[in-house]
């Protein structure tokens, strides 16, 4: 069994690469203004897009402006969401007659939505209506992440040109990204998930008859549309509460493959367009390396954590020690650590799994991946920008080491980045463990908190870690729909968010303006092997450095409890 | 490192007995606050060692059965982390400041002759201000940095340049530049002061190894940017461990809490940043470089391409005779013979030089002149050639078409081998002299550019570390090119003058290179100002030594190498011990939170993989490990990571191994032997 697994966990990664890398070229090619096969279909409706709007998409923009324009445009999207959510009782598309959302949680989806986390601080089924599933969420999955690889694009820009101010076009990126690479994909997506049987439809609520004959009602709705971009735009925020678990939303083995895959697939295809951008295709690598090593290494951990499960189960006979507990049956324990690697890894957060229901150290690594900065493919755009972050880290640190003042791609590494690179990283980390620990000592912090001791610690790290990561899966155990948890997670994400993408525009305008030193015996190689071991010891050392003491409170303790026959 | 680099080693300030000494006062005297919140890391655990001491008082006085002792102890070391940084700066800044004293000493009691109309006044040279003029005789110290106005005589530098043959100074443009400090050995110099007391560069360089005036250098500052940012994250780690401790109904004490965090935070580099600055501004100061600014040096070390003028740095200063090549029908021994009569009174080096290649390869002697009856000619720029004229004799030398002129004169032909001779020599960068006796043409002697010893190996090892040497010469590009050739220089700019030297430097810089060059000529200023490290030559002009911002007191070129070797030196040692501190936290982690936690969660006991005896030895261990460990790696701030000249790759590949994976490895052995020794010693 181990080994049939272990070889569908190796399958997985490698179609993931396989399709990655054509449309890796494919997307550089659309940034670039290449000509691709889309073009004739798709360059009217871009010319369009930008008369109706008014906007000049080949004026330059300086990384002010670009910011500035970018949090207009997300401001703009969030306040939208807020009163499409709280109105949603008046408007139509609304066959349950769901009243309007409660403002508290109104504001954290709308903050979840619009910064790429799609924490959920309600069920879908029971608070949304179709209206507000197509017309908010489903909007704000596809802006979320063409956001996410705008802000790429721009630092990709700060990196290549030399000597200018201007990183580019905001709805340029914009309108390209969804386009050409999000609009395509989702739609191609929905048609294979609908026809594995994934529901799509506006209709009311069916009630059936169980062969029990109990009365049952089946939530229905244009769910396969809506999975499409949650899978492909890394959000995660599930049609159904159930996410990913839910037979409308992942009905076949075929699905659960293919949702898995989407998940990783633009993260992983814009490693390898950053290396045809930047001109060697060796950096994608490389980075595409470091993200893998700490894949492997987080995958099989939980797996065998997973795997080896609880001895306490094991003892009283009744199931094998594995544990299956909150897992779909359907899926088993290898999907399920796959799904949470790779969900954490990016900032998916969707889930096929509880995690709460994990072993402690299976869970351990998920929440790791995610207060790492979720750089292991990460999000869309955003996993490889907050990767970006810890190259110009790890080039400075080590850099240092061959005698010369550090250079990236032939950008010197000086005080502004490093001062805007260390802000990347610090901001989450504080608002996560600002966040938890404010919890954890208040009472309306501790009250929601269903199991005791470190799980519960564990629980309560998870969800801030889930919010400041903008990853959005939650460790369930946690009543987080309290105006405490809905408020200060929605404003942990909007600060994880753009604490982030700011500073790493501050690096783009600052690279742009530099002049671009040649490579030479005497540059520190960044597309070597070794370069992807040294990136990945930075990223664990500082990021596990960070959360070491608040983990050893929470799973790590609870692991060794467990082996030793405690559990919470 | 070169043998010319021990040479200039030999000035060496130890460390002595009283600069130690001297040092751990100033440790103590920097605790102020004002001068700790300079260094921010530092400032943290001062912060954190008050905190402690306060809670030990407040203990002290409330009673109960808090562990004084084990606080006390924590407090104690957490003072002297703080110490030993402070010690660490001091020892770099006091080995300078010796260094500078050594030179300053000779200016500070001196007096000057003020010349004011025509009446001579006696003053305090610090009291002379820029523009007064004082007369400097035999035997006075010059009384600062000026320019010679009048007069000439010889004055010995060697106070400052270590180099001990006298050098004359006078009014001209190449020789009017004299330093405060110098004597004057014969004859006497009026002296225009260039500078105001406190601005010579003595003193200039003094104020830079001091701390207090010592300005960050731009990679300094963005690495304590990172320190800070490390710092912080760390802070909210253990802040953010208190209201977690509490959750999970544990109490950790606040000062347990200050020793987790001063373990964490960067304190080795950041105790050891600014002494490592110090040191390198010290390092280029001991080969007799005053570098203007700390960024220079700093600079150095991002150089990837040299200028490098190719009379005296890549080549002796002078042409040297190597070889005779006879005409047709003319012995070798003969044309040595003749060559060497007319070179005997010749005293240039080249003249020199035809003398010993005649000795070495025919045993030809030196003679009696007066016996022979010889009666020298001269060189003279209107003949072109000089020689000997003895009974029945006429021998001259000079360049070809010179002795052709004077050989058709008297009658002789040149033969098409001697011509053909000639153009070879040309061709391969070297300068025939033609050798005639009366109408006879003797042959050519071949003088050639010496390629310094080493300088080939030298290059080589340069462009294996990536940096591109390229030489700069006035000669034709058919010479220069030999000649770079044989040295092994990258590229030659040929036929090189002020402008095309600037534009070079420009193409360079534009490609995003970093070039440094030396120069002394006024002419060289522009390309001076214009390169990103410019070491200007002592012997050089005024005008120059503004350009430049560094300036070598010995006026020896191939210094620049070592100059670059000192910057790479200086980022090296920076890099090297960042990485090392900061994989240092893995195994205080693995100290600190067993131990802080083992009463609320008896588990966590596996993760005191050290097996260290109690929490609090284990503490301790880790708070000692970390203070000790700054005072251990002084000396390898103060020498710098060793370097040497091979590919990043290659340089990175030892370093990660020496500090990346030394840094994982040997906290965890030592941690565990200070908690034997505590526990042996039972102090906790």
């Amino acid at each position: 069994m181990v080994a049939g697994e272990t070889l569908r966990m190796a399958s997985y990664v490698g179609v993931v690469l396989v399709l990655a890398a054509p449309l890796g070229i494919y997307m550089a090619r659309v940034f670039t203004r290449d000509k691709t096969f889309l073009d004739p279909v798709l360059c009217p409706i871009e010319r369009l897009i930008y008369r109706l709007c008014a906007v000049d998409a080949d004026k330059e923009m300086n990384w002010k402006e670009y910011a500035l324009v970018l949090l207009i445009f997300n401001g703009f999207g969030f306040v939208a969401l807020f009163l499409i959510q709280l109105l949603q009782g008046l408007l139509p598309l609304n066959p349950q007659n769901l009243a309007g959302v409660e403002p508290t949680v109104a504001f954290n989806t709308a903050a979840s939505f619009m910064t790429n986390t799609n924490w959920q601080a309600y069920g879908g089924e029971s608070t949304m209506s179709y209206l507000t599933q197509m017309a908010g969420l489903t909007v704000q999955n596809f802006l979320s992440a063409a956001v996410g690889i705008a802000v790429l694009l721009a630092l990709i820009r700060g990196l290549t040109r030399k000597t200018t101010d201007e990183i580019g076009n905001f709805w340029f990126d914009l309108t390209r990204s969804l386009l050409w690479v999000l609009i395509p994909l989702s739609v191609a997506f929905t048609i294979f998930l609908a026809s594995q049987g994934a529901i799509q439809n506006v209709g009311a609520y069916k009630t059936v008859t169980t062969l029990e004959g109990a009365k049952q009602t089946i939530a229905m709705g244009p769910a396969a549309s809506q999975v499409a971009i949650k899978m492909l735009g890394t959000n995660g925020g599930g049609f159904f509460n159930a996410n990913s678990a839910h037979p409308f939303e992942n009905p076949t083995p075929l699905t659960t493959f293919f949702e898995l895959v989407a998940i990783l697939l633009i993260p992983a295809g814009l490693v390898f367009a950053y290396g045809k951008m930047v001109g060697d295709l060796r950096q994608g690598y490389v980075i595409l390396g470091a993200m893998l090593l700490l894949f492997a290494t987080g995958l099989g951990v939980t797996y065998a954590a997973e795997h080896y499960g609880n001895p306490q189960i094991a003892a009283v006979h009744v199931a094998q020690p594995t544990a299956m507990e909150g897992k779909e049956v359907r899926c088993g324990v290898a999907d399920s650590a796959l799904w949470a690697t790779a969900t954490t890894g990016a900032s998916s957060g969707s889930v096929n799994s509880m995690h709460d229901s994990f072993t402690p150290l299976g869970g351990l690594v998920p929440m790791l991946s995610i207060q790492l900065g979720e750089v292991v493919f990460g999000g869309v755009g955003a996993g490889l920008y907050g990767m970006l972050v810890f190259v110009f880290l790890t080039v400075f640190i080590v850099g240092l080491m061959v005698g010369r003042t550090p250079e990236y791609l032939g950008k010197k590494i000086e005080s502004w980045e490093v001062k805007m690179a260390v802000l990347a990283v610090l901001i989450p980390s504080a608002t996560i463990l600002l966040g938890a620990a404010t919890a954890v000592i208040t009472r309306a912090g501790t009250s929601p908190i269903l199991n005791p001791g470190p799980h519960g610690l564990s629980e309560v790290l998870y969800a801030f870690s889930s919010a400041g990561g903008n990853n959005g899966s939650a460790f369930a155990g946690l009543n987080a729909a309290t105006p405490f948890y809905t408020i200060l997670t929605g404003l942990g994400m909007l600060i994880g968010r753009f604490g982030v993408i700011v500073p790493v525009l501050a690096i783009a305008g600052s690279l742009a303006k530099k002049k671009a030193v040649p490579a030479g015996p005497g540059t520190f190689h960044t597309n070597s092997g070794l370069f992807a071991g040294l990136l990945a010891g930075v990223i664990l050392i500082i990021g596990a450095l960070t959360f070491f003491p608040a983990l050893a409170l929470g799973p790590i303790v609870e692991q060794l409890a467990m082996m030793a026959g405690t559990s919470f | 490192m070169s043998q010319d680099a021990h040479r200039h080693t030999t000035r060496k300030t130890g460390l002595g007995r009283d600069l130690i000494l001297a040092a751990v006062k100033d440790a103590f005297v920097k605790l102020d606050p004002r001068v700790q919140i300079r260094n921010p890391v530092m400032f943290v655990v001062a912060v954190g060692a008050v905190l402690t001491t306060l809670f030990i008082i407040r203990d002290a006085a409330g009673g109960g059965n808090r562990p004084v002792f084990f606080n006390f102890q924590i407090a104690a070391w957490l003072w002297l982390t703080v110490l030993f940084a402070n010690f660490a700066e001091a020892v770099a800044e006091g080995r300078g400041r010796a260094q500078a004293d050594q030179l300053r000493k000779s200016r500070t009691e001196t007096m000057a002759k003020q010349l004011i109309g025509d009446k001579q006044r006696i003053v305090p040279a610090a009291d002379l201000r820029k523009g007064d003029v004082a007369l400097v005789e035999a035997g006075d110290t010059m009384p600062g940095d000026g320019q010679v106005i009048e007069g000439i005589a010889s004055v010995d530098e060697s106070a400052v340049t270590g180099e001990s043959a006298p050098v004359i100074r006078e009014p001209s443009e190449e020789r009017r530049d004299v330093v405060g400090g110098t004597r004057v050995l014969s004859d006497w110099i009026k002296v225009r002061i260039t500078t105001d007391p406190g601005e010579s560069f003595l003193d200039h360089m003094i104020g830079l190894v001091e701390g207090a005036k010592r300005q960050k250098t731009p990679n300094e500052i963005a690495l304590t940017i990172l320190l800070v940012g490390l710092t912080i994250i760390f802070l909210l780690a253990v802040v953010t461990l208190e209201p977690f401790a509490m959750y999970s109904k544990t109490v950790v004490s606040v000062p347990v809490l200050i020793a987790l965090l001063v373990c964490l935070i960067p304190t080795t580099i950041g105790g050891l940043l600014s002494a490592i600055g110090i040191a390198g501004m010290d390092r280029v100061l001991k080969h007799n470089v005053v570098a203007m600014s700390g960024r220079a040096v700093e600079a150095a070390g991002d150089v990837d391409t040299l200028l490098l003028d190719k009379t005296g740095t890549i080549t002796l200063g002078n042409r040297m005779a190597t070889e005779f090549r006879p005409s047709p029908g003319v012995g070798e021994e003969e044309l040595a013979d003749a060559a060497q009569l007319s070179s005997l009174a010749d005293d240039t080096p080249e003249g020199r030089s035809i003398v010993v290649l005649a000795k070495n390869r025919f045993q030809i002697r030196e003679r009696d002149i007066h016996g022979i009856g010889a009666a020298f000619i001269p060189f003279s720029a209107h003949t072109r050639m000089s020689g000997v004229d003895l009974p029945g004799r006429e021998i001259r030398k000079g360049a070809a078409d010179a002795i052709e002129e004077y050989v058709k004169g008297k009658g002789g032909t040149f033969s098409p081998e001697v011509t053909a001779d000639v153009e070879k020599i040309a061709k391969q960068g070297g300068t025939p002299l033609v050798v005639a006796d009366a109408h006879n043409v003797l042959g050519v002697i071949y003088l050639k550019d010496i390629i310094k010893g080493g300088m080939k190996e030298r290059f080589a090892q340069m462009r294996e570390a990536g940096i591109k040497t390229i030489m700069v010469t006035g000669d034709n590009p058919l010479t220069a090119a030999a000649i770079a050739a044989e040295a092994g220089v990258d590229d030659f700019l040929a036929e090189a003058n002020p402008e095309n030297k600037l534009e070079l430097i420009r193409n360079y810089q534009a490609d995003g290179r970093l070039v440094a060059m030396t120069g002394d000529g006024t002419n060289d200023a522009p390309a001076l100002a214009q390169a990103d490290v410019a070491v200007a030559m002592h012997s050089g002009t005024q005008a120059a030594k503004e350009a430049g911002n560094m300036v070598d007191l010995d006026s020896n070129p191939t210094k620049l190498l070592e100059i670059v070797e000192i910057g790479k030196q200086l980022l090296m040692t920076r890099g090297a011990l960042t990485t090392f501190s900061v994989a240092n936290d893995v195994a205080k982690y693995f100290a600190i939170i067993p131990a802080i936690f083992i009463a609320a969660y008896p588990q966590l006991a596996v993760l005191n993989v050290m097996r260290l005896a109690r929490p609090q030895s284990a503490i301790l261990s880790a708070v000692i490990f970390n203070a000790l460990i700054i005072i251990a790696l002084v000396p390898l701030a103060l020498r710098g990571v060793a370097y040497r000249p091979i590919s990043a790759d290659a340089v990175l590949r030892r370093n990660i191994l020496i500090y990346g994976a030394g840094g994982l490895i040997v906290p965890f052995i030592f941690i565990k032997l200070i908690d034997l020794s505590i526990v042996a010693l039972g102090l906790a």
